[in-house]
């Protein structure tokens, strides 16, 4: 269905993407988009676990900073190749998401959300505590720049390039899978659990399966960030930020493959633009996350949707049926993408 | 081998008291409404810094603390009708993203007004610690246990005798019915929030003298409180509060014994065991999905 | 001649309890192939109940279940739905997520013919079985005449037309046994006439047995080759649906009901 409409979509991001730099002339904004990306890639993984699965993740950002810390160990204590590191944090991060995945993904609802948050805390402070081997809280330096087949990215330009490609694949990769049965499948599961395995669908598979999966996504963003900052510290990988990429997710739109795109990508840059009112940046931070859940619930795609719908009645003054009323969006929600 | 269990004891009951006051916060926001409220620590934060600042515009300890925390149950009033009301029976997710917000609002004001300075607030009444048993146990630390279990005998006549108080554990069972009974489910979600602020600002308040408060003490005592009313079995009122304390001594004893270092994780090791092996709390009953 | 059939389903001395409720007590259900078997009972008879234990949604104390003889006790939903078990549902569980289409698509789950790799990779494999999975659910939703509604998102599907899809939906896994929990219910006069037309067919064009759970007796008369008659979790008697009509018990127990 709309398969061209689809790889439509897909090559408009692309142009998106690689026109973004020339946009923006200097290197403080392709580090701003650099940063985006990443986030996008962490957001994109936990909309198919949230969004589209159903399972909520408090503690996303563990998987992150795992990712980070081991290949910063990997290439910076124990002296290995950066293309050694990447593969290894990945790696780690999808280890462990594989093993808490089984007792964790068995809870339902407000557990399972403690259970995930309380498996990120613990990992933070490991993160904090451990300073033998992280750095503790004042972080961890000379992570070795990304050197790939011989190749340095040393300017940031190539490094974004880098990162958007990934992103790009990651959105290609995502599309596949949810227009597939084990998209499908997960969707189910969604919204009936008892239904799709009365269809003769392995839930507690699928859902490991979309935990590790949404594990390597934020592996991959942690691997690239250590080789980009070169230099990590815990409190990027805390409570605070599990909880902002839960905010980029539902900003964006549930179950929508472009909503986790925007939503990072709006929530990353947000910050910088709030730089200007000085101290007061977050509290226009806290509000905006308030009023948009109060007045755009469905998300900024949900949003542009309406808005799209809306000015098209108004265009051809011919109602078309709307969204039905008192239907939920979010968790128990409709919605396609 | 045991040397310091009663000190560690005592310790952990004090900090627990805290968290089963914030747990029983959570408690009675979900049990009227369905939400978490993640901007429960915030509360607990307001209680303390409150006291302090009205203490220093130069109130009386006791009225500096009783102002306190009947500001924090307005602003929980305030919160329920300003943000929570208008939205409706919104999706769970967003209604929590609502409430993060607000913390993160309340948190920023405070940091604005008053700074990233940690304060402290004198104890109740001195600093001179008595011996019992083979701890030295601090004043302050009878004062928080004291004022948790009147709070709570409070509450427990609350819910027994009061026409709110029922019609809040009715709430809990079946909005509908309630709806039905005539009580305004609106009404009960305002209140609930309020007495959540009281709840978490007595919390904040009382121990502040031994853990010191500032702008954002509120994320970890919050996350604290939300895994006590896990521990006790979510919507049991004092199976949270149970928690809470439960959970403040293994804190405690985790730290003495083990690690001090890793004292903020042991709660949540515990916690996540604990979900993996019986799934609904301690204190919570059997759940069975029906088709 | 209904002798010649071979069991399809055994269903043999199963109990249930729910803490202190006992919804079932060693029951017993038989449906041979080809046959329409019917289970009626005032509500709270633990109808619905059964249908779990039999397809796995409820674990009984006691007692097992055979699907060709093959033992299902003990294996889960998905299992057994592979074996041949499906089953809809009282209140509808609709994917609302999804258009009509790709509720029915799930159903075929197991009948997508390739691997993770082949969705990534968009192998022919990929295009070729999504290409005949659509075709074929398709037909499904010809059957029970919803063909017409395939793209529109499920969720704005009338009450009547989503009992429709859920049926859809399971015979898209191509069972052997189609438990049907309630489908009238719901439905006016003139649906509940084409249901019956529809679990006939399922019957004779598909080759499906069917375990029909129902409150519509004009229905279950109608269409059912066996009945069995639960009451507080008891089998309170089984025959045909002459013999159910006429027997004495059936009638005070459907009687005393009301
Ligand atoms: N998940 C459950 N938990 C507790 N009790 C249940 C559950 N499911 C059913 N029951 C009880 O078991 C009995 C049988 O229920 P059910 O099978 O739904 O009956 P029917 O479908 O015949 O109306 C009823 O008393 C019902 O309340
Ligand atoms: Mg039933």
């Amino acid at each position: 269905m709309a398969v061209s409409a689809r790889s439509l979509q897909l090559a408009v991001f692309a142009g998106l993407l690689a026109a973004a730099p020339l946009a923006l002339p200097n290197d403080y904004y392709i580090n701003i988009l650099i940063l985006c990306c990443f986030n996008a890639l962490i957001v994109m993984g936990l909309n198919l676990l949230m969004g589209y699965a159903g399972q909520v993740s408090l503690g996303h950002a563990a998987f992150f900073g795992l990712a980070a810390y081991t290949t910063a160990f990997v290439t910076a204590t124990a002296g290995l190749p950066v293309w050694a590191g990447v593969p290894a944090g990945i790696a780690v991060s999808a280890l462990v998401a594989w093993l808490i995945a089984v007792p964790t993904l068995k809870l339902q609802g407000n557990y399972l959300a403690m259970a995930t948050l309380g498996f990120g805390i613990i990992v933070s402070i490991v993160f904090n505590e451990a300073v033998n081997i992280t750095g503790g809280p004042s972080g961890f330096v000379g992570i070795p720049r990304l050197k790939l087949l011989g190749y340095a990215f040393t300017s940031d330009t190539a490094y974004y390039y880098l990162a958007a490609g990934v992103l790009w694949l990651a959105t290609l990769v995502s599309r596949r899978i949810i227009d597939s049965r084990t998209g499908r499948a997960l969707r189910a599961i969604h919204v009936s659990e008892q239904a799709a395995q009365a269809m003769g669908v392995d839930i507690a598979r699928h859902k490991r399966f979309v935990f590790v999966l949404s594990a390597v996504y934020a592996g991959v963003a942690g691997t690239l960030y250590a080789h980009h900052l070169t230099f990590v510290a815990p409190s990027s990988f805390g409570f605070n930020f599990s909880v902002q990429l839960i905010t980029m997710v539902v900003l964006g739109g549930m179950a929508s493959l472009w909503g986790a795109v925007a939503g990072a990508f709006f929530l990353t840059s947000l910050p910088e633009f709030l730089r200007v009112f000085e101290e007061m940046d977050i509290l226009i931070y806290g509000a905006m996350l308030v009023a948009c859940m109060m007045f755009m619930p469905s998300g900024l795609v949900g949003g542009l949707g309406k808005l799209a719908a809306w000015l098209k009645r108004k265009l051809t003054a011919n109602p078309t049926p709307g969204q039905k009323p008192g239907q939920k969006p979010g968790l128990k929600a409709d919605s396609r993408g | 081998m045991l040397f310091g269990a009663p000190q560690y004891l005592v310790s952990g009951l004090t900090v627990g008291a805290t968290y089963g006051l914030t747990a029983l916060g959570f408690t009675m926001i979900y049990n009227t409404t369905g939400i978490i409220n993640f901007a429960q620590g915030e509360f607990v934060m307001l209680g303390g810094m409150l006291s302090v600042v009205l203490l220093k515009a130069g109130l009386p300890l006791p009225l500096a603390i009783l102002a306190a925390v009947l500001c924090s149950a307005l602003a929980g009033c305030l919160m329920e009708r300003a943000v929570i009301r208008p939205v409706g029976r919104a999706a769970p997710v967003n209604l929590v993203i609502i409430t993060i917000g607000v913390s993160i609002l309340v948190r920023g004001v405070v940091m604005l007004i008053w700074g990233k300075d940690t304060f402290a607030l004198p104890a109740f009444s001195g600093a001179k610690p008595l011996r019992f048993l083979e701890a030295s146990v601090q004043p302050q630390s009878l004062w928080v246990l004291a004022i948790t279990l009147l709070v709570l005998g409070a509450l427990k006549l609350f819910f027994s005798r009061t026409i709110h108080g029922k019609a809040m554990l009715a709430c809990a069972c079946e909005r509908k019915a309630a709806a039905l009974m005539g009580i305004s489910v609106e009404r009960m979600a305002m209140f609930s929030f309020g007495m959540s602020g009281f709840l978490g600002a007595v919390g904040g308040a009382i121990l502040t003298p031994i853990t010191l408060t500032s702008y954002d003490v509120g994320v970890m005592l919050g996350l604290k409180g939300f895994a006590a009313c896990i521990l006790g079995g979510l919507g049991n009122p004092f199976g949270a509060a149970a928690g809470g304390l439960i959970l403040g001594v293994l804190e405690s004893f985790g730290a003495g014994f083990i690690s001090s270092a890793y004292k903020d994780a042991f709660a949540f090791i515990v916690l996540l065991l604990l979900l993996f092996v019986k799934p609904t709390g301690l204190f919570g009953g059997p759940k069975s999905d029906r088709v | 001649m209904a002798e010649l059939l071979p069991e399809l389903l055994a269903v043999r001395g199963v109990s249930v309890r729910f803490g202190g409720v006992q919804a079932l007590t060693e029951v017993d259900l038989t449906a041979r192939a080809g046959d329409i078997t019917s289970v009626i009972g005032p509500n709270g008879a633990g109808k619905t109940t059964l249908l779990g234990v039999i397809n796995g949604a409820v674990t009984p104390l006691g007692g097992s279940v055979r699907l060709d003889g093959a033992d299902l006790s003990g294996r889960p939903i998905f299992e057994r739905a592979a074996a041949g078990v499906v089953r809809t549902f009282q209140n509808l569980e609709i994917f609302s997520n999804m258009t009509v289409l790709e509720n029915v698509m799930t159903g075929g789950h197991l009948h997508a013919g390739y691997t993770l790799l082949d969705s990534l990779l968009r192998t022919p494999r990929f295009r070729r079985e999504e290409k005949r999975l659509a075709a074929l659910c398709r037909e499904k939703l010809d059957f029970v005449g919803l063909a017409h509604k395939a793209h529109l998102p499920a969720a704005d599907l009338p009450y009547g037309e989503q009992r429709l899809l859920e049926i859809a939906r399971a015979i898209a896994v191509e069972p052997k046994l189609l438990l049907l929990d309630e489908p009238a219910a719901g439905m006016n006069n003139k649906e509940t006439q084409q249901l019956g037309a529809i679990i006939r067919r399922i019957r004779g064009e598909l080759s499906i047995g069917v375990v029909l759970v129902e409150h519509d007796m004009e229905l279950v008369m109608d269409v059912s080759d066996r009945i069995t008659v639960l009451n507080f979790g008891r089998i309170l008697a089984e025959g045909t649906p002459r013999e159910i009509q006429d027997n004495p018990e059936v009638v005070a127990a459907y009687l005393g009901e009301d």
